[in-house]
Formats: C-alpha cells, structure tokens, sequence
C-alpha cells in the first residue's frame, strides 16, 4: 500500500526513518485533498446538471444557510487542519531534535559545493559517507550565501546560512547512494550544486573511516580553503588547536586545566550547564560555542567580564567548526593531545 | 451564432448602445491620459495589466522551453536565472496585485456603492501613472542590468550579486506606492460614499473583498517598501544590514520581506473571490448562500492572513515553537477559505445555473481553489514542508493560486463584466472553448510540477537531474495548451470590442446594482443620486417581477 | 488643485470655498473623507518606519554593549535642541490649524512659516550631527571607521542610526514642502470655517514627523 502510493505521487524511496513518518502523513493528506477537491466538483457538476437553467424566466427560491452548517462548514475543516497540524508539528519536534549519540557532520556550503568535514577526520567535497542505522547529525553552515541541504530520499532539509550553524538530523536505513540537492536559489551555478549521501552497512562504515583517518596527518584538510592563515594538519580538532592559538584565544581560555582566567576555561566546557550572568541556565553546545564567537557579548557567563572581542570575519566557518572540535576534545578525564603549534 | 446568454432580459433584437457614455464622452488622447473618470482609468490599466500579462507569460514559455531537457536548452543559466526574476517580478507587481482591484475595482466599486466616483479621482490617476512609472524603472533595470535574484531576493546573494539590483529594488517601491493609493482611495471610498441605503451588509460582496483587499493593501505594502530601500542601499552602499559579515543578520530580511509578501497573497486572491460571489449568484440566478460568512471571512482572511508569514521560514533553522505558531495560525486561513467554498456551492444548490464562460471559469476556480488552498494547508503542516520546501511542490501550489483561481477569477470578470463595460457581448462559443482550452491547459502544465516536487525537483533549477525530464515535458506541453488560450481570449474580445452584438443594461439578468446602469454607463455613472431597493445578491423575487415587467431587471 | 483665481473674496475676508467635488452630496462628507484619507496614509507611514524600528531591536538585542556606546557618542543636546524644535513647530502647526478654521489667514501663514522656519532648523542640526559622523569616521558598514566604538556591532549602529534618521528627514523635508504649499494658500486667503481641509491634513502629516521622531531621539540618544 505504502509503496503504491509512493509511486503514484512520484515520491523517491524512503531511505530514513523519518521518510515513512513523512509519507505516511503526506498520504492522509493528499487523499483528504483529492477526495474533498473531487467532492467539491462533483456536486458542483451534480448541481450544475439538476439545477440548470430550464427556462428563460426560472425562478429560484431564498436559501440560506442553518447554524448546523455553519457550524460544520468551520468545524469539519478546522478539525482535519489541526489533527494534521498536531502530527506534523510532532513529527518536526522530533527532526529538530537529534539524539544525543548522533554522529557529528560539519556541513558547509559554499559556491557551488557541499563540503563535508567529520570531527575526527576526514572531509570530503561532495560525497557524505554515512553507517545506516546510526542517527547522523548535520551542523551545517555556509561560506557565501544562503543554501540549503535537502536529501530527498531521507525527506529532510535545512538552510545553510553565512554566520550561523543549522542542524538537523537522520537515521539512514538503506545502504545506497542518495542526491543531495541545493535547494535554496544561489546564482549561476544552484542548479548544479549537488551532492551524494553514500550510506555504508555499519561496519563497512567503521572500517572506510578508520581507513581514511590513517592517512590523515599528511594530507592536506580538503575544508580549508585559501584565506586560512592557519595551514590545516590532521584532524579537525588539532586544527582547531592551531587556529586558536594563532587567533589569541588561549590568551583567556585555559586549555590545561579548569581553572578560570580573563575567560572561562575550555576544559570540561563542552555540554556543561552554564550560568549567564543575566540569571539564564544554557548548556554550551555548538551553537552556543560558535555564538561565543561570532557574537560574544549576548551570553556571557556569570562571573566574567563582557571583554571578548568579535570574531565575525575573523574566522571562517571551517575554522570556528575546528575550534569548536578542539574545545570538545578537552575532557579533564582524558589527557590533551598537544601534537603540533605552542602556547 | 451566439447562444443566447440567459434571461428575457437578455437584448431584443434592436438594442442599441447608448449615444453617450464615459468612452466617447471626450475622445482626445489628452481626455483619457489626463481623465478623473474612475471608468477610464480602469481601462488604461486594463491595457496596461494585459500587457503585462503576455509580457510574464512569454517569460514563462522561455522557462518552460528551456525546461524541456536536462541539460542547457534554449538560454544560458545567468539568462534563465534572469528570466525567473523577470516572470516573478512582472507577474506578482505588474499584474497580480493591481489587476482585479486597478480594473474591476476602480471600475465597478463607486457604482456599486451609488457614488459618481472614487473617493479621490486625481490620487486614483496618480495612482496609475506610479505604477506605469514603478513598472518602467523595474523593468529597466532588469533588462539592463538584469536582476538574477528570483523575485524573492533572499541576502546575502541579492545584496552581493553582481547585477545591479537598486534600479529593480526602487521599480517595486515605487509600484508598492500605488498599490497603497489605490487601497486607500477604495478604503475611503467604501466609508464615506455609499449612497443611502447601501447599508454595510447591503454591499455587493466584491465591495466587501475589496475593503478588506485594501486594508492589506494600506498595512502590508509600506514594509516591502522599507525592505526593497534596505536592500537597494545595502547592495550599492554595503551597509552590512543583512551581511553577517558586518554584523546583520539575513533571517531578518526574511521577516520583514515575508510581513509583506505572505498578505501579498490575499491581496491576490481575495478580489478573485469577491468576483466569484459576484458572477455566481447572476449566472446561477440565485441569492449568495451565506452573505455574512463570506463577508466576515474575507476580513477574517485578511486579519490572520498577517500573522502567518514564518510559515515561508520552516527550514531556515527557526525554533520548533515558532514554526508551530506559525502553522497553526496559517490553518485558521484555510478555514475562512474553506467556509467561502462551501457557500460558493451552497449558491448553486437549488439555482438555475446558465452554462457559460463566466460559469466554466466558477468551475475551474473552484476545483483550483480547493486544491491548491488544500495544498496550502498540506505546506502548513510543518514536517511535510520540509521535504517540499523550495521545491516545485510550492511551485505548482502557488500556481494553482495565482493562475488557477485568481487568473479564473480575471477571466470571469472579464467576461462577466465586458458588456457592462464596453456595451457588447462577447461570443459565447469561443468564451467557452477557451475556458476549456485553460481549464485543461493549466491542469496539464502544474498537475506534473506537484509531483515533481514529490520527486525532489528544487526551484528555480536551470539544469536537473535526468529522472526529472518527463514530467518537465509534460508541464511545458500543457503550458502550451495554455498560452493558447490566452491569445485565442485576446483575440476574440479585441474582436468583440467593435463587432459583438449590443448587450443592452443588463444581459445577464443579474441584481448586481451595477447592472442598473446602461452598458456603457455614462460618466457621471448616475444622473440621481441612486435607491437601490434590494440586495445585490437576492433572486428570490424574480418570479414576480417576471410576470409584471416581463423581465428580471 | 482649485484655481484659486475662480473663487470670490467673502465679505469676511476669505475666499469662498471651492466648488465640491460633484461625487460629494455635502462639504462635511467632502472633509471627513480628506481627513480619513489621511489618517490612512499617516498608518502607511507607521508602518514603513515599523520596519526599521523592528531592526533597531534586533541589532540592539545582538549588539548592546556597541550600541550603548554609540549612543553616547551622540549628542544629547543636539537631540534635545531637534526634539525641542519639532515639539514647538508641531504646536504652531496645531494653532495655524485653529487660526484656518477660524478664516484667521494671515495668522495661520505666520504660524506654518514658523514649522516650516523650526523644520529648517532641525534639518540645519541634522547635518551638523552628520558632518560630525563624517570626520569621526562613524559611517554604516563597510565605511565604519569609528574607533572609539570598539564593541562588535558599531557599524550595524550606523546603519540603523543613519537609515532611520535619514528616512525621518526625508519625510522632514516632504512636510515643509506641504506646509510651504498650504501657507501660500494661506496668504491667498484661501481658507474659512467651511473650508480649512488642507491645512489639517498638512498638520497631520507634520504631527507624524514629529511623532516619529519622539521615538527615534530616546531610542538613538537616551537608552
């Protein structure tokens, strides 16, 4: 049946978990849509035929509507509308929320690529190696303009968006190779902006990253582009390293202990609830690490001073993506890997 | 041969146009250019919004032609991307928002109140004369320097692009301007000169999808306005609003473009609506179903249709909280439209329906309605539009709006309202075959763009994928079918103008208080101050006016 | 535009007033449909400034700490001498207002003179305080050279700052253009208790001036 009507509306296959959910409302949907428009024209083309004109002088008698069908001509479609409302808004609640053992992908757009970046290791241009099964999260930003992500076969999208990072999530089931199209105008060259999504059988994917972290150190980050003045070496996070030593960051930040300095430690930061001096409690998760440094001043930790300066146009998406890796990898239970670049 | 239209009413051989009415009452160029007549200005934009319309159609059957292969066609991508701005802009600033309300709201509004005029006849020519100058500069600049932004605009690429986009950007300003003049004229129009009588729930139901058409037309357009000066300035001067760059932020040009543009949309639709209660009533001889229902919810559509607008943000990273807001206020809109429908076919229940061009067009607006405002809805829902999203999905729903029931709602107004207009009555024959001709054409050209945004087909697509070609063949094919019944219309009213048979007052028999006057009404439109002694919409008592005049006035 | 040359002196010392519109039935519908016409047009006007008053929240919710300091770089007594000077001028408008609807033409041509005089002056301050800008380098985006900001978001401030002042006196400079209009019809003696429309409409219009700018000044200047 799913499958029926999955080719009848032209729907690509369904290669997440997400996709049946979708479709499954998609259906109810459309053949609410199709019946009430087939519904409509057919009374309309059944009274048409009854009530056509006769004769040169018909008269026609006053007919007003009852309460009852007021009522009903409101309630009926209000009902329908906020029953399909309630399952999509749910079913978005959970595409906005990604587990918490997702799998990280940097994502960035740019001019007429997608670039793909894991935080161990290794980016690619174009192609996305994914394990099925395993939920997969996207941090996606954008070099230039606005794009936007959409993956057809898994039903999902995001906006890339210069500045900031949008996410988003999914667990692919079926092995294969699925398009990635630009989906958000972009110039001369959007309709070409395309990419793959290849989703490898879990422990073929296990084995392809090990394979490809091997060779890491001595290749050259495919993220980077030409106005890093940080060269990339290895994995992001040890990039990460460099970039925040040569950007000042450790002028303030403590990477070797918890201890607080002008600014709070990175040490153990990563997830750790956190109190703003206006009295909020935020977790400092990506987004907020990115926000710190694109915008400093709109959260600031209780107990420090509004003093860092502004990053924006200071580093590039890729570069806040590797510091962002590098913070995530200082845990006080874990000794720091200090491979490459000086205090 | 003409079918006879409908009722004894219809013209005895030997009606004869009036001697003088407002088209010969001066015949200089000078007395049309510089006319107050609010019937004269309604044909020069009736001339300029037809020119409008082929202009943005022959856009289209360039997009279309070079869609037929997946590869590079016809054009080359900047061109093509430039062409969909052109058929965007054209269409939604030359056309679809001054269209209705510039010609059959300008014509018909002052006499179906019983006034001689709109409120202020002089800002009502200004009117036009800012919308041929918005018009002129807009399409300047984008055949000059091209814009290549789609008429959406987003920043950054519409602030960082390397076509020059001020001259395009100050073009729609200008044109916002006289779409809010002209709000404003009907707005006052409709408070302060009903004649006695014409009470609030008196007004013919296209008055009433005017007011409310106006009141979005007065509140909504002032922020495009601002928004088209931000991004003028920022694309010439760099001022970093939108840059995150220099600080700005591009989702707020997303707000404030969508504040505007999502009323846009009613301001679209709602005309198209007041036509249709206006044409079906007459061509079904029978009262509006539920006059105050689609009174009151075409100001419903108009309340909410403001506070809907981050459904177009769903995928823009917005918080699930908003995006549900907005969705379930987006619904509410789909409810008014809904209770509009089902009055619309309450009018045809137990009527006496006269199958003609004007009825085909109610068919087709109808079942284009339905299933474009259910598609409609379909967006709404919030995780569907994920996947559907920039897609050709939004594409083919808004086509089935915009051309589907606004263009229907175009048509039938235009041949309801052309004997009235130019005193003569088109042929039927030809009105129905290209009703039919449109009706399928159009079905055939978006029906495929619905699945192929199923398929995953994104917007504005240059090149696409190879699975996507047959149904892409399919829309160009039925966008044929189309256009010709767009130049098969033109031709045979441009025919009818001097060779239609003479119309008399009211063809129609409908109770329209337009139809009180001749056909061509005269300039002053009445020589007294007019009594209209029943509603615009009440057939009840048709019989026995029959048996004492002999026809239904 | 009445042809003011068609129209009779009155014994009371004012011209009569045009003809009425022959799609009006009374002078009273004639005027209230002037002014609600106006009244719209005003609401058109809120909402255009909306717009930028929406976008000073937002930057000032990103940016606080450079907006404060821009805002101090901005001289309150300038601000103060511009809001003092719109006040006043918006007042002699209103009485202009009552001198025309009392036929009081010379009255009402000496008061508008004063707006339209106040008006000039607040353009004269205004570009003082742009000069200013100028040489400290306190310019909108890719022109920002102001050091002495040294938050993020300073020139966002200026994008802010000089769009919606600037906007502000470009509708400064529409309604002394309208009250210069009005005061020479003024002088002709063109209005009475019958007839005194335009010189309400042209105050409306220069109370929303005044009004907008009753919220730019504490938003710029004081917060």
């Amino acid at each position: 049946m799913n499958e029926i009507m999955r080719r009848l509306l032209f729907l690509p296959e369904q290669a997440s978990t997400f996709a049946k959910d979708v479709d499954n409302l998609h259906y109810f949907v459309i053949i609410v849509t199709m019946v009430s428009s087939l519904a409509v024209g057919f009374t309309a083309i059944a009274f048409f035929w009854k009530y056509r004109r006769r004769h040169e002088n018909q008269a026609t008698p006053f007919v007003s509507p009852t309460p009852m069908f007021e009522v009903l001509a409101i309630s009926v479609p209000l009902a329908f509308f906020l029953v399909w409302f309630a399952i999509g808004f749910r079913d978005f609640v959970r595409l906005s929320s990604p587990p918490p053992d997702a799998m990280d992908v940097y994502v960035m757009g740019k001019q007429w690529m997608w670039k793909f970046a894991y935080p161990e290791g290794p980016n690619s241009i174009g192609v996305l190696h994914v394990p099925a099964n395993r939920p997969v999260r996207l941090l996606i930003t954008s070099r230039d303009v606005i794009h936007s992500v959409f993956i057809p076969a898994f039903r999902v999208k995001m906006d890339a968006q210069p500045g900031r990072y949008t996410e988003t999530w999914f667990t692919a089931t079926k092995p294969g190779r699925y398009q990635i199209l630009c989906t958000e105008y972009c110039g001369a060259q959007h309709s070409k902006m395309w990419g793959e999504v290849v989703v490898m059988a879990p422990a073929a994917f296990d084995e392809w990253i090990k394979e490809q972290q091997r060779g890491l150190v001595a290749r050259q980050d495919v993220l980077a582009d030409e106005t890093s003045q940080v060269t990339p070496q290895g994995s992001l996070a040890q990039w990460g390293k460099q970039v925040a030593v040569y950007q000042g960051c450790l002028r303030c930040h403590n990477v070797n202990s918890t201890e607080p300095a002008t600014g709070p430690s990175w040490v153990d930061l990563y997830q750790q609830p956190t109190k703003l001096t206006d009295g909020r409690e935020i977790v400092a998760d990506e987004a907020y690490l990115t926000e710190s440094m694109m915008e400093p001043n709109v959260k600031v930790v209780a107990g420090y001073q509004p003093l860092m300066p502004n990053y924006q146009g200071k580093l590039s998406g890729p570069e806040a993506a590797a510091i962002v890796e590098f913070i995530k990898s200082l845990r006080s239970d874990r000794t720091v890997q200090a491979t490459g670049g000086e205090e | 041969m003409t079918a006879p239209i409908t009722t004894a009413a219809a013209s005895p051989a030997g009606e004869v146009l009036p001697r003088k009415s407002y088209l010969n009452d001066g015949t200089t160029v000078r007395s049309w250019l510089l006319t107050h007549d609010h019937k004269r200005i309604a044909i020069l934009y009736l001339v300029s919004v037809i020119i409008a319309l082929f202009l943005g159609g022959v856009f289209a059957m360039v997009i279309r032609l070079e869609l037929l292969t997946p590869g590079p066609t016809l054009i080359e991508a900047l061109t093509y991307n430039r062409m969909f701005t052109l058929h965007g802009l054209v269409m939604i600033f030359m056309f679809m928002i001054p269209a209705i309300p510039g010609v059959f709201g300008n014509f018909f509004l002052p006499i179906m109140l019983g006034a001689k005029d709109v409120a202020f006849p002089k800002w009502n020519l200004t009117s036009y004369y800012v919308y041929l100058a918005g018009s002129t500069l807009m399409l300047w600049g984008l055949i000059t320097g091209g814009a290549d932004t789609g008429w959406t605009f987003y920043t950054p690429y519409s602030t960082t692009t390397a076509t020059n986009i001020a001259p395009v950007m100050l073009g729609v300003f200008i044109i916002g301007f006289s779409s809010i003049l002209t709000g404003l004229n009907f707005i006052v129009t409709i408070h302060t000169l009903r004649a006695p009588g014409v009470t609030w729930f008196k007004m013919p139901l296209f008055v009433w999808a005017i007011y409310a058409t106006s009141i979005i037309q007065v509140l909504a357009t002032p922020v495009l306005g601002l928004t088209t000066l931000l991004v003028a300035a920022e694309h010439t001067f760099g001022f970093g609003f939108f840059d995150p760059a220099r600080g700005g932020d591009p989702i707020l040009f997303q707000h404030l473009f969508w504040f505007y543009s999502h009323p846009a949309v009613y301001i679209m639709v709602l005309p198209a609506m007041g036509v249709i209660s206006e044409v079906i009533c007459a061509v079904a001889r029978k009262n509006i179903f539920g006059y105050k229902m689609i009174a009151m919810s075409s100001l419903g559509i108009a309340f909410v249709g403001f506070f809907a607008w981050g459904h177009h943000l769903f995928t823009s990273g917005q918080s699930a909280f908003d995006a549900g807001a907005f969705a379930a206020i987006s619904m509410l809109v789909g409810v008014f439209t809904a209770i509009k429908v089902f009055n619309w076919v309450g009018t045809l229940y137990k009527g006496a329906i006269a199958f003609t061009a004007p009825f085909a067009y109610i068919c087709g607006f109808l079942f284009f309605l339905v299933f474009g405002g259910m598609t409609g809805v379909a967006l709404a829902t919030v995780s569907l539009d994920v996947h559907w999203q920039d897609t050709y999905f939004v594409v083919a729903h808004f086509h089935f709006i915009m051309v589907g029931a606004v263009i229907m709602g175009f048509l039938a107004a235009l041949h309801y309202w052309f004997p009235k207009m130019f005193g003569r009555k088109y042929p039927e024959n030809w009105g129905l075959l290209a009703a039919g001709l449109i009706v399928l054409g159009f079905n055939a050209t978006f029906i495929p763009q619905f699945l192929l945004g199923n398929a995953g087909m994104p917007r504005r697509y240059y090149e696409y994928p190879e699975r996507f070609a047959a149904l892409n063949v399919a829309s160009t094919a039925g966008a044929s079918l189309l256009a010709f019944g767009f130049i098969i219309i033109a031709i045979y009213l441009a025919i009818a103008l001097k060779y239609g048979e003479v119309a008399g007052r009211n063809p129609w028999g409908s109770r329209g208080y337009e139809w009180n006057v001749p056909s061509p009404p005269p300039t002053e439109n009445f020589d007294a101050v007019p009594v209209f002694t029943r509603g615009p919409h009440e057939y009840q008592d048709v019989t026995e006016e029959l048996a004492k005049v002999g026809h239904a006035s | 535009m009445q042809a003011s040359a068609a129209r009779k002196m009155t014994p009371e010392g004012w011209l009569e007033p045009p003809p009425l519109p022959h799609h009006y039935d009374t002078v009273e519908n004639h005027q209230s449909a002037l002014r609600f016409g106006m009244w719209l047009f005003l609401g058109t006007e809120v909402l255009l400034f909306a717009g930028i008053f929406v976008g000073y929240f937002v930057f000032r919710t990103y940016f606080p700490e450079s907006f404060e300091q821009a805002a101090r770089h901005l001289s309150v007594k300038l601000g103060t001498a511009n809001t003092l000077l719109l006040l006043t001028s918006s007042l002699t408008v209103a009485l202009a207002h009552y001198n025309a609807e009392h036929g009081k033409n010379r009255n009402a041509f000496w008061l508008i003179m004063a707006s339209v005089a106040m008006g000039a002056g607040f353009l004269g301050i205004k570009a003082v305080e742009y000069t200013e800008k100028f040489h400290e380098g306190a310019l909108p985006g890719k022109f920002f050279t102001f050091s002495e900001i040294t938050a993020p978001g300073g020139p966002v401030f200026y994008v802010v700052y000089f769009f919606s002042t600037g906007l502000h006196a470009l509708h400064v400079i529409v309604g002394m253009s309208l009250l210069t209009w009005v005061a020479v019809r003024c002088w002709r003696k063109e209005f009475s208790p019958t007839y005194y429309a335009p010189v309400e409409n042209a105050g409306l219009y220069w109370h929303l001036v005044d009004l907008v700018w009753i919220f730019l000044y504490p938003l710029l200047y004081l917060v």
